[in-house]
């Protein structure tokens, strides 16, 4: 057998800017097994949400990940509706999926900024994140922040889209299409991208299936799932749109499906924003008063696919227990399949492929260490083991060289 | 209730298995089943009937400890729950990562946050704490108590 170099990208992943190691090891150029290690950054927001009210449980979901920070609220507020048996308002659903898709354009739009920036190629990343810009702004006038919105409740939405917003917001969209068309027509044509990206992580339509992937991952191998679609929640059976799929699976599939979706966005809230001005304005809840016992299932596709949370409710004014699926947990596994056989310098960009989310992933564990039975860990010491895990882990990989 | 023609299906070819059917809409079926049939059933989910598995879900109740295997059936929008209890001193319950990689990561964590064991996993390392907590230690039962819920 041959020997293999072990090639480190991370514990800090030096593009990404988030905590995880993926472990390439190498024979050449050639990737022949990836590993991957997680737990730098464990919040336990399963075990948290037990804690909390179902009011606040929102405010804590919103908290799992910054850029997709309505996916969560929107799956929650499904399962606990589901509990409850009841629906909000068209106003209000129109109203989230608005939310929904902006949050979709602008998740989008950092991807394929990312991408390029991952590419060497930084014009597409100052085009792509200097077009989200906009994006951001009309968050700021509809819901008061750029990030974690804060939008959603049981039974309906914190704050109306007033009438005399909308016009404002058809001006902004309007001009993010324009500059969507710019960036998909720099980014599909350029012939350097579709050197640098085709035939590059395919990812084949069985290993969607044995891996269970899901969002652009799964629709760029031409398997078409979409919770949207699927099983249609807030107002997306109310308005007209389609699935985009691609079929080789490759980086470059990935990037066409995203590019394409973001049309579909703007598209589905051009017609969420005539549906508003149809509805009784200020018409945005309905009272719940108790939360029964029972358990509930909430899917909401977030920007990466999937977002899953199962409730299960005692009729006290907290969950009993809540489980969250986020789209990245079953992605970035299926890097097993896309890395290996690739060279590292295509290596880079399949990991990318899949919009990994590392918060995604970071949910589970309880900071608290218990190793000898001892419960004891004030910051000092949070700081003392994160610095002799590093060195653990400096003379790990220097052994394994 | 009971009708689906999925619910049909399972009832006509693993009639001792399942233990109980609760349909609570056209898109929301829990089927309550024996541990032992568990990969049967969800080979047959998987393999023939063409559902996507979506996670599984672990609490930890007076039963004991009881999972839900999440599946969808992504063209009718239904999600289908197998529902397993598990002994509440011995939890353990025959992996499905042999059979689809969906579930390797998440049967993983079970084992580190619950106890729960799953016979024949390819391997069932820790996957969150990386093994730097302590052996038989499990923090998502009800009986563990955080550092700042024993000072009060």
């Amino acid at each position: 057998m041959s020997r293999k170099t072990l090639i480190p990208i991370g514990p800090y992943h030096p593009l990404q800017e988030e905590p995880e190691l993926f472990k390439l090891y190498c024979d050449g150029e050639i990737v022949k097994d990836i590993q991957w290690v997680t737990g730098y950054n464990h919040r336990s927001i399963e075990k948290l949400s037990e804690s909390k009210t179902y009011e606040q449980v929102f405010f804590l979901v919103e908290r799992i990940c910054g850029i997709c920070s309505t996916s969560h609220p929107f799956a929650f507020a499904n399962a606990v509706e589901e509990i409850v048996g009841i629906e909000p308002t068209d106003r209000a659903k129109y109203i989230r999926s608005i939310i929904g898709e902006l949050e979709r354009i602008h998740s989008h739009l950092l991807w394929v900024g990312l991408a390029g920036h991952f590419l060497g190629y930084n014009t597409v990343f100052m085009w792509a994140w200097k077009y989200r810009e906009p994006v951001l702004d009309l968050f700021e006038m509809i819901t008061g922040n750029r990030n974690s919105y804060a939008m959603f409740r049981v039974g309906g939405v914190r704050r109306d889209i007033e009438s005399d917003k909308i016009a404002a917001v058809r001006k902004i969209l309007a001009d993010v299409k324009s500059k969507t068309d710019l960036l998909t027509g720099a980014v599909m044509d350029d012939p350097v991208i579709h050197a640098r990206l085709k035939g590059v992580g395919i990812l084949t339509k069985q290993d969607v299936i044995d891996y269970g992937a899901v969002g652009p991952t799964a629709r760029a191998s031409g398997v078409a799932i979409d919770v949207r679609k699927d099983d249609p929640y807030a107002a997306y059976p109310l308005v007209n749109w389609k699935v985009i799929t691609a079929q080789a699976g490759d980086v470059f599939a990935k990037a066409e499906v995203r590019l394409l979706e973001m049309y579909e966005s703007i598209s589905i809230i051009e017609q969420c924003l005539k549906g508003l001005e149809k509805e009784k304005e200020g018409d945005i809840m309905v009272k719940v008063n108790e939360i029964p016992e029972g358990i509930g299932h909430g899917r909401a596709e977030a920007p990466r696919g999937e977002v899953f949370h199962f409730v299960v409710s005692d009729g006290s004014n907290s969950p009993a227990r809540h489980k969250i699926r986020a789209p990245s947990y079953v992605n970035i596994a299926t890097f097993k399949k896309s890395c290996v056989g690739q060279t590292i310098a295509d290596a880079t960009i399949t990991l990318a492929g899949v919009d990994p989310c590392y918060c995604c992933t970071e949910r589970m564990a309880v900071v608290y260490d218990v190793r000898s039975g001892e419960k004891i860990m004030n910051a000092r010491e949070l700081i003392d083991r994160s610095i002799s895990r590093s060195h653990d882990l400096m003379e790990e990989l220097k052994k394994s060289k | 209730m009971g009708n689906d023609p999925i619910i049909v299906k399972l009832k006509d070819q693993f009639k001792t298995g399942i233990l109980e059917v609760t349909e609570k809409n056209q898109k929301r079926i829990i089927v309550t089943i024996n541990p032992d049939s568990l990969p049967n059933i969800a080979g047959y989910l998987y393999r023939d009937a063409g559902f996507r598995f979506i996670i599984a879900s672990a609490i930890h109740t007076k039963r004991g400890f009881e999972i839900h295997y999440h599946f969808s059936e992504d063209s009718a929008g239904l999600i289908l729950n197998l529902h397993v209890i598990l002994d509440r001193n011995n939890p353990e319950v025959e992996s499905l990562s042999n059979m689809f990689n969906a579930s390797n990561w998440i049967e993983r964590e079970m084992h580190e946050l619950f106890g729960i064991n799953f016979l024949n996993h390819p391997n069932q390392e820790k996957l969150i704490s990386e093994g730097n907590w302590a052996e038989g230690v499990y923090p998502y039962r009800k009986e563990f108590k955080s550092n700042s819920e024993e000072k009060e």
